[in-house]
């Protein structure tokens, strides 16, 4: 549905921060609906959400807790309204129980993890990536999120967006893993013409209340979603149901439904996915880098490649699914390794587990909180290149 | 003074329909039931549950307050009918 | 119990539920009946009545929600044929909240028990009635957590025995009215189902009032009686029948839950006021910042 409020953001070009572009393209996606906790560094998400959702007619709402924010962004989406939070670390973990909440309904709603260096409350004020894992794995269950690593203005921009779009499309909860870097830096960013941006809604029942029996078809992977007051009366439930939506101890009821939850991104994951690759063509040493440390990434590359060192870059723009199959097929081409992240070790495990089994894998960790420099990395890969 | 005529008198007297098999065996029918109507029956319905039945001359005492009705909380138990009877042969 | 006798007791009930109901299956999800609670549970006669408050609230059924955590009380919306959302424990009424900040249209009603509203979900509860949201708040107390087998919770009474407390309990219970009270809800009555005609006029109002209702109902559950001077089914309904007294004006300092045979138990519609609920201020805001134009 393309009808831009004439109080959005304009296109144009802006030097923006990233925070504020985030809340920006969450405006602009239709979303409607914040409620948030303050917690550094995102609060600039919520603050500006604060003072632009009443110009758009929206609503703002700063809740108790974070556990109260994220289910009150469940509560406003299944009312139909497009709905975010913005968090970090902390509040991320106490999110998890509605992580699973959101996956078992089918609710559709975005979390923006501006990630900060952990474990618990850690450095509030200074980047971490240390959440990649928890994004996917941090709720109890069988379930599939989709999360996005932006690592510019312009990205967290376009991948806000994209978020609000894939949680519509596909009925799921999607996480944009921000960090503090791209959140509180300033940055260029451009906002197409408003016809060139896909804003995706979610698919309504199109029978009458009469005639939708099913409401949580298994046949089909993703049903349209009746909104609350629309007169379908359906009964949303966090137990284990069948497919009329009445909770169910039965086996098959419960292996259908699991099934198709998580089927439901698996069967979809080469759509979803997305990743940058920098010179990987003939590369022999793959970097694998995300978000502000693939910016350090690049220019080891640029700098290496100056002395004629084959060496690329892997990006993943999507942490979750995990582009595993072009991991996989990079693997097979290089004989190093190298994946530089600001945690003690995330997505050196899926890089394990999908490479080839002879490929040398290291790993280059970083204190969180910083930003590991170029140099940092190019003496890894040197110490690997023996150079 | 005027006597009452208790053969042109009309009182309600209610009938009462008990689905045995939905009752739980809570007896709040039978503890709420203003006029003592119902107790308790000797045998039990499938679920292995008494269930309430009608005290045996008390057939025409309900008053049909639908006291049981209201509180039932399985919806075991109902006022069917009311009937309007002469008072003089209503036992109360 | 073989699908043919369950059909048969669905039969039995719905002919039950006919009595009360002009379209019975409006309101009730007859093929989900009979319902699961136990025999002397007092939450078949509360979905009679909420049922019954429904119907004749003026407010068509599509417009009403039911919202619901887990534990006994949770699985009562889920008997009605309302759009129903049954979420995580203790969580029931920030996703009210969400829902009706969302869509003012909607008739918001959290049906949840003690341990649920304010037991784990004590905190989005009194923040709730602080901002005094326009949704309505159906507390089941049943002085237990009766799910999972009879634990004690916020509102069991000194020295009562539970499965958690098997040498008595030694904590003082939340008293629920000045609880909602001093958190700012704006409608707070107590019930017990056997007041059943109060009962349902109390929902009746709940629907009417605009801003944060809360309504007691003191409920009878096995779980708690069995191992608490109640022991057969009737015995705490018969406490409530003559230790009850309706008292609207009641002090609700004074009306904490002892379940003391000597003590009188107070229950009535005890509080009442209008105040701008959050959805009329913050539509006051909307309003008045569109006027103003883009500020940078």
């Amino acid at each position: 549905m393309k009808s831009f409020h004439p109080r959005l953001l304009k296109p144009g070009r802006y030097f923006m921060q990233g925070n504020i572009a985030t809340a920006e393209a969450a405006l602009v996606a239709g979303c409607r609906f914040y409620a948030g906790y303050p917690i550094t560094p995102s609060n600039e998400v919520a603050e500006w959400m604060s003072r632009r959702l009443p110009e758009v007619g929206g609503v703002f709402i700063q809740m108790e807790d974070e556990i109260g924010s994220i289910v009150a962004v469940l509560g406003a989406s299944a009312a139909g309204v497009k709905a975010m939070t913005a968090t970090s670390g902390p509040g991320f973990s106490l999110m998890m129980e509605s992580v699973g909440l959101a996956s078992m309904m089918e609710i559709p709603a975005v979390i923006v993890n501006v990630m900060r260096a952990g474990p618990s409350t850690g450095i509030p004020t200074l980047v971490g990536q240390g959440d990649i894992m928890q994004a996917k794995w941090g709720s109890h269950g069988d379930y599939e999120i989709i999360a996005y690593l932006p690592s510019s203005v312009q990205e967290v921009f376009d991948m806000t967006i994209k978020a609000f779009n894939m949680a519509e499309k596909y009925r799921v909860l999607t996480i944009v893993l921000s960090d503090q870097v791209i959140g509180h830096m300033i940055g260029k960013l451009v906002v197409p013409d408003y016809e060139e941006i896909e804003i995706i809604d979610r698919e309504l029942p199109d029978v009458p209340p009469e005639k939708l029996i099913y409401p949580f078809d298994n046949s089909r992977l993703i049903s349209p979603m009746p909104i609350a007051g629309a007169g379908y009366r359906v009964n949303y439930d966090s137990l284990t149901h069948d497919e009329r939506g009445y909770p169910s101890v039965d086996r098959d009821v419960s292996f259908r439904l699991v099934s198709r939850l998580v089927r439901k991104i698996r069967e979809n994951e080469k759509a979803i996915a997305e990743w940058e690759e920098y010179y990987t063509d003939d590369a022999d040493i793959l970097l694998v880098a995300y978000g502000c440390t693939a910016r350090s990434a690049k220019e080891v590359v640029k700098k290496l490649r100056r002395e004629n060192i084959r060496i690329g870059l892997f990006r993943p723009k999507t942490a979750w699914p995990f582009p595993w199959w072009r991991m996989n097929e990079l693997s097979k081409r290089v004989s190093k390794i190298v994946v530089a992240e600001i945690n003690m070790g995330q997505m050196l495990h899926l890089v394990r587990e999908y490479s080839a089994r002879d490929v040398e894998i290291i790993h280059a960790p970083y204190a969180p909180g910083y930003m590991p420099p170029p140099s940092y990395i190019e003496n890894i890969v040197r110490g690997v290149y023996g150079a | 003074m005027r006597v009452l005529n208790l053969e042109k008198l009309l009182v309600p007297v209610g009938f009462l329909q008990i689905s045995p098999e939905l009752c739980k065996g809570c007896g709040f029918c039978i503890e709420f039931c203003p006029r003592n109507v119902l107790e308790f029956s000797e045998d039990v319905n499938s679920r292995g549950y008494h269930y309430p039945i009608i005290r045996k001359g008390m057939e025409m005492s309900c008053s049909a307050c639908g006291m049981c009705q209201r509180i039932c909380p399985d919806y075991a138990i109902y006022l069917e009918k009311v009937e309007k009877i002469p008072a003089k042969k209503v036992i109360r | 119990m073989s699908s043919s006798d369950r059909f048969r007791l669905r039969e039995f009930a719905v002919t039950s539920l006919t009595k009360y109901y002009e379209g019975l299956e409006q309101v009730i999800r007859t093929d989900r009946m009979p319902h699961i609670f136990c025999p002397g549970c007092g939450l078949g006669i509360i979905l009679k009545g909420l049922a019954e408050a429904i119907l004749k609230s003026g407010i068509p059924i599509n417009r009403h929600v039911g919202v619901s955590g887990i534990g006994c009380t949770g699985r009562l919306p889920g008997y009605l044929r309302t759009d129903a959302y049954h979420v995580t424990h203790g969580r029931a009424v920030a996703f009210a909240v969400g829902l009706k900040l969302a869509n003012p249209e909607l008739e918001v009603t959290v049906v949840g028990g003690d341990g649920d509203i304010v037991t784990i979900g004590g905190n989005h509860f009194i923040h709730a009635a602080r901002r005094n949201h326009d949704i309505n708040v159906i507390i089941v107390n049943n002085f237990i957590y009766g799910m999972t087998g009879g634990q004690y919770g916020a509102t069991t009474p000194t020295g009562s025995y539970t499965t958690t407390s098997p040498h008595g309990h030694v904590e003082y219970p939340f008293n629920i009215p000045l609880l909602a009270y001093a958190s700012g809800a704006t409608f707070i009555a107590r019930w017990t189902p056997i007041h059943y005609a109060q009962m349902v006029d109390a929902f009746l109002q709940m629907f009417e009032h605009k801003g944060f209702a809360v309504v007691e109902i003191i409920a009878p559950c096995v779980l708690y009686g069995e191992r608490n001077r109640f022991p057969s089914y009737t015995d705490m309904v018969k406490y409530f029948r003559d230790r009850c007294v309706i008292d609207h004006e009641a002090d609700l300092r004074k009306i904490g839950i002892s379940l003391d045979p000597k003590e009188p138990l107070a229950i009535g519609n005890f509080y009442k006021v209008r105040r701008k609920t959050y959805e009329e201020l913050y539509k006051e805001l909307i309003e008045r910042v569109s006027k103003e134009g883009a500020k940078e």
